[in-house]
């Protein structure tokens, strides 16, 4: 914990020994602040490095005593060997066009709802909402087994339609609620006038109210993009074909194949999750904002 | 939650009666029957979906779990059978639920207490504060299969990173993920590793950042020490954030999944066996969507217990500033 020790202005000449002293002090709790915030980063990054590191060393190389920081020879070869062991890109290709088609679907879908539930009147409008905010409480665990059911009856099991198409009836609770408060904090005297005007609702939401929930937008896409892409749960309960799996799946399916002729793997299993976790923190690195500013609205309006 | 202000602009030409339907939705006016109605169009996509994939699975669920089904043959009706089954015939179902509370227990408060104390750290207004906050926030980004994959290579216990490094200051590390004893707290160091600088960590620093300065003026003034202040003054401001994340954290660490089913399937002889491997292997590995579903909602209810019992303990601890006493 830091002390803020602060100086009153009127008292420096009074106390100038002493204050000198203070000031030594708050240098000095800076400097440990950063060592310890440096150390703790260290304590974060080392996983990822040492990740990076596996998947570049070679076969004999996994299993020295003691481990060895660096590869000897970077073995680059192993990233696309990862390639032709499993049907890596086809996985990376389902991956991407699912996220895709959900977080659009989200995307859309959501604001239409959370457009009715923010500036529209009518019966039993809150009563809808409460349910819908009630959806968050409850565990996936619940409705898995019965939308599974469902799915199977429609024949779409080994289909990626469970996967994306739900997300096109609403988007679900969280996306809703996030853009509903952000249409709420914009002035209402918008729609009036642009209605007085003679605009109907569908150009006053997509002419006017849109393009100012760009924000809002761009963070319910990243969330989405993000729990889509890291998702095990369903594509693992609904994807039982190898060239039907997402990341995922795949990588967990690359993990608990039997090893050839005895011949460790984990090289290629790293290469693999590097594979896997850069376009994740990539776009965190490039939407950094609209994430962090989400999470937060949850929070605290939550 | 606010409702929305009445707006009085739109107050012309309402002087015609609204149709049936208009009349069915609440209006009074032919205006706002027609705002109604094109409310409920938009509505649409959310009614048919909360219909199709949350109330009607909630309700077939409650169904399933007092049926014998397998989805292809047809189902029999068992009675209570399932939930009778659950607490008296199923050999891993209390050891699951201990395992659970077990990695919970631990989880929950240490990733509390890691979340506060990261937010704190970086509420201390160094220059580098967002650079450490994205560091601190990766592990959070990783997919789940990910990392328990690079975790089962950090904790290998030869050639791992970790058990070097213990071998470094003389310790004889464990076989973390191979051992049966310590299976579980390595699944608790990867999960804080993972949790600590997530979300929780975000939504404690907005907390810090929204408790007024002049709060901390003022017990500056009387005298108090940085201990004192984190202890009257920032705890109490923060108080509604740590329950939200204690919420959140407890129902996380209930749920755990992805993580255990990948980097131990359950193992070594059950050690891992968390309560939602137990549903995902009853219901999808072997089919029984019944019993699958009785323990489901065997968890829902523990679960909508222990939120209920900390909403009504937070009266006691958490304080609204907007509340008057």
């Amino acid at each position: 914990m830091a002390t803020q020790t602060q100086v009153m202005p009127g008292r420096t000449t009074a106390l100038s020994t002493s204050s000198q002293s203070i000031k030594r002090q708050k240098v000095l709790q800076i400097i440990l602040l950063y060592l310890l915030s440096i150390g703790l980063s260290l304590l974060f990054i080392f996983p990822f490095f040492w990740t990076v590191s596996t998947s570049l060393k070679a076969l004999d190389e996994l299993f020295t005593f003691p481990p060895t920081w660096l590869p000897a020879v970077p073995q680059w070869q192993n990233y696309p060997a990862v390639l032709n062991r499993v049907p890596f890109l086809l996985w990376t290709w389902n991956s991407i066009y699912i996220v895709a088609l959900n977080t659009l679907g989200t995307v859309l879908s959501a604001s239409l709802v959370a457009y009715s539930f923010a500036r529209f009147r009518y019966r039993w409008r809150e009563a809808i909402f409460i349910i819908t905010l009630g959806t968050m409480m409850l565990p996936d665990q619940v409705t898995m087994i019965p939308q599974y059911v469902l799915f199977h009856k429609l024949g779409w099991i080994n289909t990626h339609l469970p996967l994306w198409l739900p997300s096109w009836f609403g988007g679900g609770a969280f996306a809703i609620f996030l853009i509903r408060q952000f249409i709420m904090s914009l002035p209402r005297e918008l729609d009036e006038a642009a209605l007085i005007d003679g605009a109907n609702y569908w150009r006053i939401f997509w002419q006017i109210l849109m393009p100012l929930c760009k924000p809002v937008m761009a963070t319910i896409a990243v969330i989405t993009f993000i729990g889509t892409w890291n998702d095990f749960q369903r594509p693992l309960i609904y994807l039982q074909l190898r060239e039907l799996f997402t990341l995922a799946v795949g990588l967990n399916y690359f993990n608990t194949l039997p090893e050839m002729g005895g011949e460790p793997m984990q090289a290629l299993l790293m290469a693999a999750s590097v594979m896997m976790i850069i376009p994740v923190i990539v776009l965190f690195f490039v939407a950094q904002r609209y994430f962090v500013q989400g999470i937060v609205l949850s929070g605290i309006k939550g | 939650m606010a409702a929305i202000t009445e707006s009085s602009a739109i107050s012309y030409g309402g002087a015609k009666e609204p149709g049936l339907l208009g009349r069915l939705a609440g209006a009074k006016t032919a205006l706002q029957a027609n705002e109604a109605i094109w409310g409920y169009i938009l509505l649409t996509p959310w009614i048919v979906g909360l219909l199709i994939f949350w109330i009607g699975p909630i309700l077939a669920s409650a169904y399933f779990s007092v049926l014998e089904y397998d989805v292809l043959s047809p189902s029999k009706f068992i009675g209570l059978e399932n939930y009778i089954r659950a607490f008296t015939g199923d050999k891993q179902f209390w050891p699951s639920f201990g395992r659970t509370f077990y990695y919970s227990i631990v989880v929950v408060p240490l990733g509390l207490f890691g979340s506060l104390a990261l937010a704190i750290l970086l509420n201390q207004k160094l220059k580098a504060t967002n650079f450490f906050r994205t560091i601190f926030f990766l592990p959070h980004l990783t997919p789940a299969v990910a990392l328990a994959l690079l975790w089962v290579w950090l904790l290998h216990p030869t050639v791992g990173p970790v058990n070097t490094a213990l071998g470094w200051i003389g310790i004889d590390g464990p076989g973390w993920l191979t051992s049966k004893d310590w299976a579980i707290p390595a699944l608790i160091l990867i999960s804080l590793w993972s949790g600590v600088g997530g979300n929780g960590m975000l939504i404690f620093l907005a907390g810090l950042q929204g408790v007024p300065q002049e709060l901390y003026e003022a017990a500056e003034i009387d005298g108090a020490g940085s201990w004192s202040k984190f202890r009257n003054v920032t705890l109490p401001m923060i108080s509604p954030t740590l329950l939200f994340n204690l919420i959140l954290g407890i129902i996380g660490a209930l749920k755990v999944f992805t993580l255990a089913f990948v980097a131990t399937n359950g193992g070594p002889s059950f050690a891992t066996w968390f309560y939602a491997l137990h549903i995902y292997r009853q219901s999808f590995e072997y089919f029984r969507m019944g019993y699958g579903s009785a323990l489901a909602w065997i968890f829902v209810i523990v679960l909508m217990a222990f939120t209920y019992i900390q909403l009504t303990l937070s009266r006691r601890w958490v304080y609204y500033a907007g509340e008057k006493d």
